[in-house]
């Protein structure tokens, strides 16, 4: 039965029913567990906000505390799946992926194409993304289009408690590496999620708002954005049908150009910075297969092309707003 | 003021409906007004459907304007006779909505709250809405859960007890559904009405649910006030094959949305929303294997495995067979040459889920026939 959650407990069940399920999910990370030299099992913090607090005292070794080197534990889980586990490697902030691009990149995401198909690398990189937390340039960027754009990788951007739970179980069951990226900002919003364990297919968008006028095309923190834009455009009279991605890699793209083919007019809503992003690629698929559905230009609302700045006024004005989402809106519509 | 001035309030349609919005009205100011009555149509996240009068009279205020989203229990209109005054409805109107509290968001509704049970080892969901009499049990079909009767569980339970469960696999219960056919999906109803004490019952199955209905009719006769089989199985041999499996194999929305439409005469009902609420139920681990495992038992090879219809005679209670003319999934063709003493009664142009989609004729046919 649904009951409702924060996104933090949502992911923290998703990891606790999969260990129950299958003894070969196994978790490592910085502080994970909760750090050496802590008194006992049960006040093991859980990473550093907690999501997988209480997992150490129930399943022990099976939660690894690693070194702050992630090119060496990132490469260990990777290493540990294509030998028979199932790690879930939790990567503090998406930023820090860095050091670890070898390992990703070149092995986990090649190794079931270079081995024809005999090794699989079913690994899981969970990790913090998003502007928002006053942590400065290197602790608040949106890097899924990185990821996005290497084949063999598989990308999560889970927007509700629902979400992350049902993607996260099947990112764990899924035999390919999977980057499962969590917004720093969405942790403590709450909604409905079932008791059960249940696995949300990727590659399925979720059509969060029927409309007529606009298609609003985002993900992750973005898909609230969307919707308080939209509950502000309906007193104008202005219908907006909102699409999140859930995944971009597999990307559905049936779902996005059935949008545009009803609405025909597209905004792109993307946090992360504008060049080579989810934004450009949703457009360039949009102009090149449903161009003859569009009654207006397409218009693009992202961050803008700079760090994300530390100054509380400047991260305000980094990340994208309602405001900016209804300006596009009424632009595509012709009414600006 | 006078007694006589009665508010249309926005219903509650299953659990988790707040609100709704008021699609256009059917009925004017100055309409003379009957119980059962379709006044309103009212759109929800979930379905559409018109709002009915429980109460007769003169439909003498539209409150409520085409367009507006309103909470449940919120006013819509004005029922009164022809000798209340406007002024008096004008207080009648400023006193509900000075004393109008909507429900709160995180509030729980006791009155509506669903419970547990356990059968046979397995745990069972249920909602009770009414009190005392000869109470009813209502049992969904293949796929389906106790919200398939939120049209008819409220109204059924103005004059008696009515109970809805889910069916093991189902909605909330437990997923195991052991051997999965009709008989055993039939001892578990019949282990319900034990568990909650309830010594006879008027029962009224859709679909798979007629079929376990009436078996728990022929084990348990003594048990059951009467029968209402909608859109029942167990009385030929025909069922939608392609229906069952395709059901069971979406896993996308696209691909599930064609096969919920079929149960529709109106395709528009299948919601956005509502493709969701079964796609969330089939992600459920174990549901996939619970309904293969229906399926397998229930209608092996295509066909359904136990045909009841020969054995209706030894019955001896009231007994109503429905069907909708245009039923996409099980032939409504299986109610003709039933035995003379069961009520037939088709419904021209309507589809599988016919308990929604004609809900007040439904309903006033069910309480025709339990009295």
């Amino acid at each position: 039965m649904a009951r409702t959650i924060s996104y933090q407990q949502a992911i923290g069940e998703a990891l606790d029913q999969e260990m129950a399920r299958d003894e070969t999910v196994v978790i490592m990370g910085e502080d994970v567990a909760g750090g050496a030299g802590a008194p006992g099992e049960d006040d093991a913090w859980g990473g550093v906000l907690g999501v997988t607090k209480g997992l150490y005292g129930k399943y022990g070794d099976r939660v690894m505390d690693t070194p702050i080197t992630e090119s060496a534990f990132i490469g260990a889980a990777v290493g540990a799946a294509t030998a028979g586990l199932r790690p879930v490697a939790e990567l503090m902030f998406i930023d820090f992926m860095g050091v670890c691009f070898d390992q990703i990149f070149n092995q986990a995401a090649k190794f079931r194409y270079m081995f024809g198909g005999k090794a699989e690398t079913p690994v899981v990189i969970r990790t913090m993304y998003g502007a928002g937390f006053r942590a400065a340039a290197q602790h608040s960027q949106c890097l899924y289009p990185v990821f996005t754009h290497i084949p063999g990788l598989k990308v999560v951007t889970p927007a509700t408690p629902y979400d992350a739970k049902g993607l996260l179980i099947q990112s764990i069951r899924d035999n390919d590496p999977v980057i499962f990226c969590e917004h720093k900002a969405l942790y403590t919003i709450e909604g409905d999620v079932p008791e059960e364990a249940y696995a949300i297919p990727f590659g399925e968008a979720n059509v969060t708002r029927e409309g007529d006028d606009v298609s609003i095309v985002t993900l992750g923190r973005m898909v609230h954005v969307a919707e308080e834009a939209a509950v502000a455009l309906e007193k104008d009279g202005v219908s907006c049908e909102i699409v999140d991605l859930r995944t971009t890699s597999p990307m559905d793209e049936d779902t996005i150009i059935e949008t545009v083919e009803n609405t025909g007019r597209l905004v792109v809503l993307d946090e992360s910075n504008p060049r080579c992003s989810i934004a450009t690629d949703v457009s360039a698929l949009v102009s090149q297969e449903a161009f003859s559905a569009l009654k207006a230009p397409i218009r693009m609302v992202t961050a803008p092309h700079v760090p994300v700045p530390f100054a509380d006024n400047l991260e305000d004005l980094y990340i994208p707003d309602s405001g900016q989402v209804q300006q596009a809106v009424r632009t595509v519509m012709g009414k600006d | 003021m006078s007694d006589s001035i009665r508010a249309l309030c926005m219903p509650k349609w299953g659990l988790s409906m707040k609100e709704g919005t008021v699609a256009a009205w059917l009925m004017e100011e100055g309409d003379e007004i009957s119980p059962g009555d379709e006044v309103l149509d009212v759109e929800t996240e979930k379905i559409s459907s018109a709002v009915e009068s429980p109460d007769s009279g003169i439909l003498r205020r539209l409150v409520a304007e085409e367009g507006e989203t309103l909470s449940v229990g919120a006013i819509l209109g004005v029922l009164a006779d022809a000798d209340a005054s406007d002024a008096d409805i004008d207080a009648f109107v400023e006193d509900f909505q000075a004393n109008y509290v909507p429900p709160a968001d995180d509030e729980e509704d006791a009155g509506a709250a669903t419970e547990t049970v356990e059968v046979g080892g397995r745990t069972i969901r249920y909602l009770k809405r009414g009190e005392d009499g000869v109470p009813v049990v209502l049992v969904h079909g293949f796929g389906g859960d106790l919200n398939n009767w939120l049209f008819n569980h409220e109204a059924l339970a103005a004059k008696r007890a009515v109970y809805a469960l889910d069916l093991p696999g189902h909605g909330a219960s437990a997923k195991d559904v052991g051997e999965g056919g009709v008989a055993a999906l039939a001892e578990t109803v019949a282990g319900f009405m034990e568990a909650l004490n309830i010594d006879k019952a008027h029962l009224v199955g859709h679909s798979l649910g007629g079929a376990i209905v009436l078996k728990v009719a022929l084990n348990l006769p003594g048990k059951v006030a009467s029968l209402a089989l909608i859109g029942s199985a167990g009385l030929g041999a025909d069922i939608n094959d392609s229906y069952l499996s395709g059901f069971i194999s979406a896993e996308r929305r696209k691909d599930l949305k064609p096969h919920v439409e079929k149960l529709f005469s109106d395709p528009a009902l299948v919601t956005r929303q509502l493709i969701n609420d079964l796609l969330a139920f089939k992600r459920i681990d174990g549901v996939q294997a619970a309904l293969e495992t229906i399926q397998g038992a229930f209608a092996p090879g295509g066909s359904q495995a136990l045909v009841m219809r020969d054995e209706i005679e030894k019955l001896e209670i009231p007994i109503m067979v429905v069907w909708g003319s245009g039923d996409q999934i099980i032939p409504a063709s299986h109610a003709e040459g039933l035995p003379g003493s069961v009520r037939v009664e088709v419904m021209a142009g309507q589809g599988h889920m016919v308990q929604m989609e004609a809900a007040s004729e439904i309903n006033k046919l069910i309480d025709d026939l339990i009295g």
